[in-house]
C-alpha cells in the first residue's frame, strides 16, 4: 500500500498546536506507518511538494510569507485542515487586528529599543493589513479548533482523515479555546 | 389554571396555560440553546437561539418569549432553525473579539459551549475586530466589552433582584453598550451595591472577579433559585444543599 502523503506548515501561530501533536505519543509510531510526511516544521523540507495527500496547517495568515505558503499548500493538497484556533479563528495573533500596521509597528518596533527592522523587505515579510484566519484566504477541507488541540482531538481528526472519513468531532473536542 | 394541549415535534404535549413554550421544552428534557434566558429572570427574547417554527404563523418565534397556546403545533429542531441557530453564533463571535484562549471564562464559557454543541466549528463571516475597552475601575469587578454579547442579563438581574438598576445599554446595533449609572467608570457609580450578582450571571467572561486569569472564573447561578425560592415560596432552606 502507498503512504499516505502528510504534511503539516506553521503560519503565524506559537508552535504549540505542533507541540501537541508531539503529545501524540506511542501514536506516532502507528501513525509513521502509515504516513509519509512529506513537509512539517519537524522535518527538514525547503519546499512544500506536490502531491500531498494532507496537510495540518498550524496558525493564522499573518503577513506574505504565511500568505504564499497557504496558496501554495492548497495547490497542491488533495485535503487542507486548519489545525488549532490560530488557523480557525486568528485567535490571539488577531488581536492586532484593532491597531493599523504602522501604529502597530512604531509602538513595537520604533518606540521600542534597539534597531528597528524595517519590512517589507527579504528579511521580514510584509505584514498583511489584518491577521486572517486560513479559510478566509484558501478553501479548508476541516477544522480542528483548540489552543491547542489537544492530542486526542488530534487523533481523532487525523485518524478520521486516514480513512478517509470526514471529520466529525464530539461537541466537547470543538471547542474553541 | 387551565390546562392547554399542543404538538411539539409531532408528540401531542399537555402544559399549563401561561407556561412559556421554553419552560415546556425544558421540562420535557428537549435541548434548545439559550443565551440570555437565565432561570428567574424576566425574558428578553434577545439572543434569538431558542427560535422555532410554528405551523400557521409567517415567522419564527423566540420560545422564551411565546406562551403556550392550545393547538400550537411547533417544530423545535429543523434543518432552517439550526441552520439560523448557527448563523446567530457566528454573527456574535464575528461581532467582537471574543478569543477564548486567552479568556477567564475558557472552558466555563456558555458562548463558547453552545457554539461546540451546534458544530460550529469556524465562523464564516469577517470578523469586525473593534477596539473596545475594558473597565476595571471598580475595586472587584471587571468589565470587557470585548466578550459582551449584549444578553443583558446583568441588567436584569440588578434591576429584579438587587433592585440597584446600576446597568443599562445605550447605543445601536454593533454599537450597543452596557453601560453602568450614567455612563460612568464602574469605581464610580454611587448605586452599585458590589453585590456582585450582574458577575455570576454574566455567561461570557464579559464580567469577572478582578485577578482571575485564563480559565479561572466559574459563575454561580444558584443564588438566584435561593433568592427567589426564599421570596415568592418562603423556602429557606434546603436538605443536604440542594
Amino acid at each position: 500500500m502507498n503512504k499516505i502523503k502528510f504534511a503539516t506548515a506553521w503560519l503565524g501561530g506559537c508552535s504549540g498546536c505542533h507541540m501537541s501533536f508531539l503529545d501524540l505519543d506511542e501514536k506516532l509510531i502507528d501513525l509513521a506507518d502509515k504516513i509519509e510526511l512529506v513537509y512539517s516544521p519537524i522535518a527538514d523540507v525547503k519546499e512544500f511538494p506536490e502531491g500531498v495527500d494532507v496537510t495540518l496547517v498550524e496558525g493564522a495568515v499573518a503577513n506574505l510569507d504565511n500568505l504564499k505558503l497557504a496558496q501554495e499548500i492548497r495547490a497542491r493538497s488533495r485535503l487542507v485542515v486548519s489545525f488549532g484556533d490560530c488557523a480557525v479563528t486568528g485567535n490571539v495573533p488577531s488581536l492586532r487586528n484593532k491597531l493599523g500596521i504602522d501604529d502597530l509597528l512604531t509602538a513595537v518596533y520604533h518606540e521600542g529599543p534597539g534597531r528597528h527592522p524595517t519590512g517589507g523587505d527579504e528579511v521580514m515579510p510584509k505584514l498583511l493589513p489584518k491577521v486572517l484566519p486560513l479559510h478566509q484566504v484558501v478553501k479548508v477541507d476541516a477544522f480542528l479548533p483548540g489552543c491547542p488541540p489537544d492530542a486526542d482531538r488530534i487523533w481523532a481528526a487525523v485518524s478520521a482523515l486516514l480513512a478517509g472519513e470526514p471529520v466529525v468531532l464530539e461537541p466537547e473536542m470543538r471547542t474553541f479555546g | 389554571m387551565s390546562v392547554v394541549t399542543l404538538t411539539i415535534d409531532d408528540e401531542l404535549v399537555s402544559a399549563q396555560e401561561g407556561d412559556t413554550l421554553l419552560a415546556v421544552l425544558r421540562e420535557r428534557g428537549i435541548d434548545i440553546p439559550t443565551l440570555c434566558h437565565l432561570d428567574g429572570l424576566s425574558e428578553r427574547g434577545g439572543c434569538r437561539l431558542c427560535m422555532v417554527e410554528m405551523v400557521g404563523a409567517g415567522r419564527l418565534q423566540a420560545a422564551c418569549a411565546t406562551q403556550v397556546q392550545e393547538g400550537m403545533v411547533v417544530r423545535t429542531h429543523s434543518e432552517r432553525l439550526i441552520k439560523y441557530r448557527k448563523m446567530i453564533l457566528e454573527l456574535l463571535f464575528a461581532e467582537r473579539n471574543h478569543v477564548c484562549a486567552v479568556c477567564v471564562m475558557n472552558g466555563n464559557c456558555e458562548l463558547q459551549w453552545e457554539a461546540a454543541k451546534i458544530g460550529m466549528d469556524h465562523v464564516r463571516y469577517e470578523y469586525l475586530n473593534p477596539d473596545l475597552s475594558m473597565d476595571v475601575s471598580h475595586e472587584r469587578y471587571g468589565l470587557d466589552h470585548n466578550r459582551c454579547i449584549l444578553c443583558m442579563r446583568c441588567v436584569r438581574v440588578c434591576d429584579e433582584i438587587e433592585g440597584a438598576h446600576v446597568w443599562d445599554a445605550m447605543g445601536r446595533g454593533v454599537n450597543s453598550r452596557v453601560i453602568i449609572d450614567l455612563n460612568q467608570p464602574w469605581g464610580t457609580s454611587q448605586s452599585c451595591t458590589s453585590c456582585g450578582k450582574c458577575v455570576q450571571v454574566c455567561p461570557t467572561g464579559a464580567l469577572f472577579n478582578k485577578g482571575a486569569t485564563v480559565a479561572e472564573m466559574e459563575k454561580q447561578h444558584n443564588f438566584l433559585r435561593w433568592i427567589l425560592d426564599g421570596r415568592e415560596r418562603n423556602v429557606w432552606s434546603y436538605s443536604n444543599g440542594k
